[in-house]
């Protein structure tokens, strides 16, 4: 019997060259536990302390005793989710194009989606007024035909799907790559047409990185700030959508409620990131299993 | 070229046809707008006292931020990747908090939080640190807004590092710091770079948590974003449009300097 | 300087990597240790180095022990299997890492990384980085890195495994030359035995934790210490057969074996090399065991000829030299007899009397 030769030696954090004395082991850990406590724990736990200042029914009926906070509410939950469709259809189309293909001015294209990250929301917004404001390129016409897209829904969509508009791209572009095309490849040797191939062989296999990348920008969509606050116009009870709310009931210095609503933003994230992990789990499970097939029992 | 797969065509269409509406033409709006201008009325709209204090504000607190994040960044990534200790996984998971939580919930509870009588206020301000409605206010919750994008870029970096590297260096007799130092710190710079670059964008953008935190008041706490909220509500929209073609333009430069930085930093690797 | 290694015991979780391992080195010897993966050679190494420490057991370099100082104490130069060179330095640089954390004077590492550049003939790649370098010249940058720092002893891991055959093949008798000049005690960890043989002045068989036979190459060619040894040593035919009375039985096979001279027959395993095998048309007596040619294979310095062995029904290999090839005009199907010139008998500890073939 061959004992594997990976047992051979001691795993990388145990060998001697690496040991760091205990001293420097601890005051390094707490200083990033102070760190990691300071920005984001108690910031997070204070929160959810002063959302219940007012007690559990004072919390809930600030969130939903208020007719300006449901309507927020209810706004965030149409703008957030449109925007995410708009960006996950462009992400998959964008992804399989870079991903799948050589093309000229690929690096161009991968550069231009990454773009509205290094735009100012408030840039973006102020870009949308230029276009569809009542002074802006299109404002006239609008006007004429009676449509309105700055100061109402159609705007507040367009701002939050340009803030938005790299995640999904960004996150399935190196899932798909990691993946590779062979088994696509396969599948059209096969005779899969074009609609089974994407659902039968590639959302399968992209649907953890998929689920993240809707996450992550759903948060994202349903929190931004910037670019909505420009675009909004803030009318009471029409263009008010969470984050914007939050602000106003803090101008109004009604902490509580805002802080009540911000809990739920937070929670949000929170469960954001529970999903992260869940993912970031599966994904390494199926490329250990992945790797597992590949090579049986390999030893070099 | 034969292509196997299908959908190339009507992928790469599509995905053409919505950056062009969602990108471009606004970005091509933006410049029109300001090109309508004389270059007289556009330097007088960009180059006001008052412009210049708020770009200040937001280059100096962007990269002052970017800079402490990068630091943090390599300690949280160090103490992740080298260490085990409880609730690891639980601080890990954290780490990424800012990249989720809307930033006007960031602004908000900051705010909040260092006034006198805040949770950390309370022993700070007695102390003559005010980390509310001040300039140090903006830098700090920029610092929370960009740790996971230096914390993130240098992690994969540290944890595939080569055990052997450091074991050549502690047998040719470098100790621990100066292994750090000469070996393994020089390896992380190019990922740190990238982090900074990250933090820095997202620093010079943001809108949301700043305006929570300072008090916007002209020349010493308005930065550049809010500059420009302020002038499209007196309906100046073509000042506010070249204040945002200079904010774009420094921005895309800066980020420029740092990609070609950042390349340079990897100028060894083959 | 020389090594002494006592007692070392080694355990990963559940996995003994060594098991009282002992080992001399000589003042200005250079020494392989040669074994199969997972058979502690590599780990032996790491601790004599102290990039491991051992569970129990002590290392003496001279009489010193150092079995509780770090490597860093230890002044190795110690050569990795991937070479884990400095990517973000350049050669010269490299080499300099070990002068300047000691804080040597700028004069000072010139002078010696340009003495070890012309040593290892890469004093016109000073500037270049790892990456632009091949594995065979990385290798020599990583063995002045190591030598920078005038260290006691040489260590190196598997120093020509990462290379292709031809540069491999070079690299070694450069070494053998590069240790005739400069002398110095030196240990290396194989699992090729032609390259231990050809290198080491001694060799050291490992196996699971464990010194199979230690000595020369001819040494232990010549005298495999047990079966692990012959086997591990290249191809060899295995013949189960028993002993009585001095003599080692196979079938039609007798080979004298005066070790054994007892009138109780015992099992017994015959073994004998490829070239050790001669092949005749015709039968040379008792010794000889009728053969069927199944392919001829004309490659390299030797032709290898395979044959079933009639009695046993087991596959022979048989090297031949060309000239004896050309004589016997040798086809598939041809029934030959297979004599062996030299053979080696093992006698399994305490084996079952009842034993048979």
């Amino acid at each position: 019997m061959k004992p594997k030769s990976s047992l051979q030696l001691a795993p990388a954090a145990h060998r001697p060259a690496r040991h760091d004395p205990l001293y420097v082991r601890i005051l390094l850990i707490g200083a990033a536990v102070l760190v990691v406590g300071i920005l984001v724990v108690i910031p997070v736990i204070n929160v959810f302390y002063q959302a219940f200042g007012r007690g559990i029914s004072g919390y809930f009926s600030a969130l939903f005793g208020d007719r300006d906070t449901r309507h927020a509410i209810l706004l965030t939950l149409i703008v957030a989710p449109t925007a995410v469709i708009m960006n996950v259809l462009f992400g998959l189309a964008a992804a399989w194009a870079i991903a799948r293909f050589r093309f000229p001015g690929r690096t161009a294209l991968t550069a231009l989606i990454d773009l509205p990250f290094a735009v100012s929301p408030v840039v973006a917004g102020l870009m949308l007024v230029l276009i569809f404001g009542l002074h802006g390129y299109l404002g006239p016409w609008l006007r004429d035909h009676d449509l309105k897209i700055i100061f109402a829904l159609p705007g507040l969509i367009i701002a939050t799907a340009f803030v938005t508009l790299p995640f999904v791209a960004r996150e399935l572009i190196p899932v798909m790559e990691a993946i590779g095309s062979e088994e696509e490849v396969a599948a059209v040797s096969l005779g899969a047409r074009p609609w089974q191939l994407f659902w039968r062989v590639t959302l399968p296999n992209i649907k953890w990185g998929l689920l993240y990348g809707v996450i992550l920008c759903n948060a994202r969509a349903m929190g931004e700030f910037g670019a909505v606050y420009v675009v909004s116009g803030r009318i009471d009870g029409r263009t008010f959508t969470m984050p914007l709310r939050v602000e106003k009931l803090m101008q109004e210095y009604d902490s509580p409620a805002s802080f009540a609503l911000a809990s739920v933003l937070t929670l949000l994230a929170i469960v954001t990131l529970s999903v992260k992990v869940l993912v970031e789990r599966k994904t390494r499970l199926d490329l250990a299993e992945a790797s597992r097939l590949q090579a049986p029992g390999e030893t070099t | 070229m034969m292509r196997v797969l299908p959908g190339f065509r009507s992928s790469l269409t599509l995905a053409l046809m919505y950056l062009t509406a969602m990108v471009v033409v606004p970005l091509v709006a933006c410049v029109a707008t300001v090109s309508s201008l004389t270059f007289q009325e556009f330097w007088a709209a960009v180059w006001t006292p008052r412009a210049r204090s708020a770009y200040a504000l937001t280059f100096g607190a962007s990269f002052a931020s970017a800079a402490i994040t990068s630091g943090l960044g390599i300690l949280l990534a160090w103490v992740l990747v080298r260490y085990e200790f409880p609730f690891k996984r639980v601080l890990d998971a954290l780490v990424d908090l800012p990249f989720a939580l809307p930033t006007a919930v960031a602004g908000l509870v900051y705010s909040s939080l260092y006034v006198e009588n805040g949770w950390l206020g309370r022993f700070l301000v007695p102390l003559d640190i005010h980390l509310a409605y001040s300039r140090s206010a903006i830098v700090l919750v920029l610092v929370f807004i960009g740790l996971p994008f230096s914390v993130r870029t240098v992690q994969p970096v540290l944890e595939s590092f080569d055990v052997e590297t450091e074991e050549a260096a502690h047998s040719l007799g470098a100790t621990r710091w100066q292994t750090f130092w000469r070996v393994i710190l020089p390896a992380l710079i190019p990922a740190t770079i990238t982090g900074f670059a990250l933090s820095l964008a997202r620093g010079l953008g943001e809108y949301g948590s700043v305006v929570f935190v300072s008090n916007n008041r002209p020349f010493e706490t308005e930065i550049a974003p809010q500059l420009i909220v302020q002038r499209l509500q007196e309906f100046h929209y073509r000042e506010a449009a070249s204040i945002a073609v200079v904010l774009l333009a420094a921005s895309f430069t800066l980020l420029l300097v740092i990609n070609l930085l950042e390349r340079w930093s990897k100028r060894y690797e083959a | 300087m020389s090594i002494s290694v006592r007692n070392l015991s080694k355990r990963f979780g559940n996995f003994l990597a060594l098991d009282d391992v002992s080992v001399e080195v000589g003042e200005g010897e250079l020494l392989a240790l040669l074994g199969p993966s997972g058979s502690g050679k590599t780990t032996l190494l790491r601790v004599i180095a102290g990039l491991e420490s051992a569970d129990s057991g002590s290392v003496l370099y001279d009489d010193r022990d150092m079995t509780r100082r770090s490597a860093r104490e230890r002044n190795v130069g110690f050569c990795f299997q991937h070479y884990a060179l400095f990517r973000h330095m350049n050669v010269f640089e490299n080499i300099a890492f070990g002068l300047r954390v000691r804080k040597h004077k700028g004069q000072v590492v010139n002078d010696r990384v340009n003495e070890l550049l012309r040593l290892v003939r890469l004093e016109n790649l000073a500037k270049r980085y790892p990456a632009q370098l091949s594995g065979g010249q990385r290798q020599r940058v990583a063995l002045a890195r190591a030598l920078a720092i005038q260290p006691r002893v040489l260590l190196l891991d598997e120093p020509f495994g990462a290379l292709d055959a031809k540069v491999r093949q070079e690299l070694r008798q450069w070494l053998r030359r590069l240790h005739d000049e400069i002398h110095m005690t030196s240990v290396f960890v194989t699992h090729d035995q032609e390259e231990a043989f050809e290198v080491a002045d001694r060799v050291v068989v490992m196996n699971q934790g464990k010194i199979e036979q230690a000595g020369t190459p001819a040494d232990v060619f010549e005298r495999p210490a047990n079966p692990f040894v012959m086997d591990f040593l290249g191809n060899v035919n295995v013949f189960h057969g028993r002993v009585q009375n001095g003599k080692a039985h196979a079938g039609g096979l007798e080979v004298d074996y005066p070790a054994y001279s007892a009138d109780v027959s015992r099992p017994a395993t015959v073994y004998v090399r490829p070239h050790e095998l001669e092949i005749d048309e015709v039968p040379l007596g008792r010794t000889s065991l009728e053969a069927q040619v199944v392919r001829t294979n004309p490659t390299g310095s030797a032709v290898k000829v395979a044959l079933v062995a009639v009695e046993f029904g087991i596959e022979l290999q048989v090297e031949l030299s060309f000239q004896r090839y050309a004589e016997l005009r040798l086809a598939t199907g041809d029934t030959v007899y297979v004599s062996p010139r030299k053979a080696t008998v093992f006698v399994p500890e305490g084996a079952a009397l009842d034993y048979a073939i």
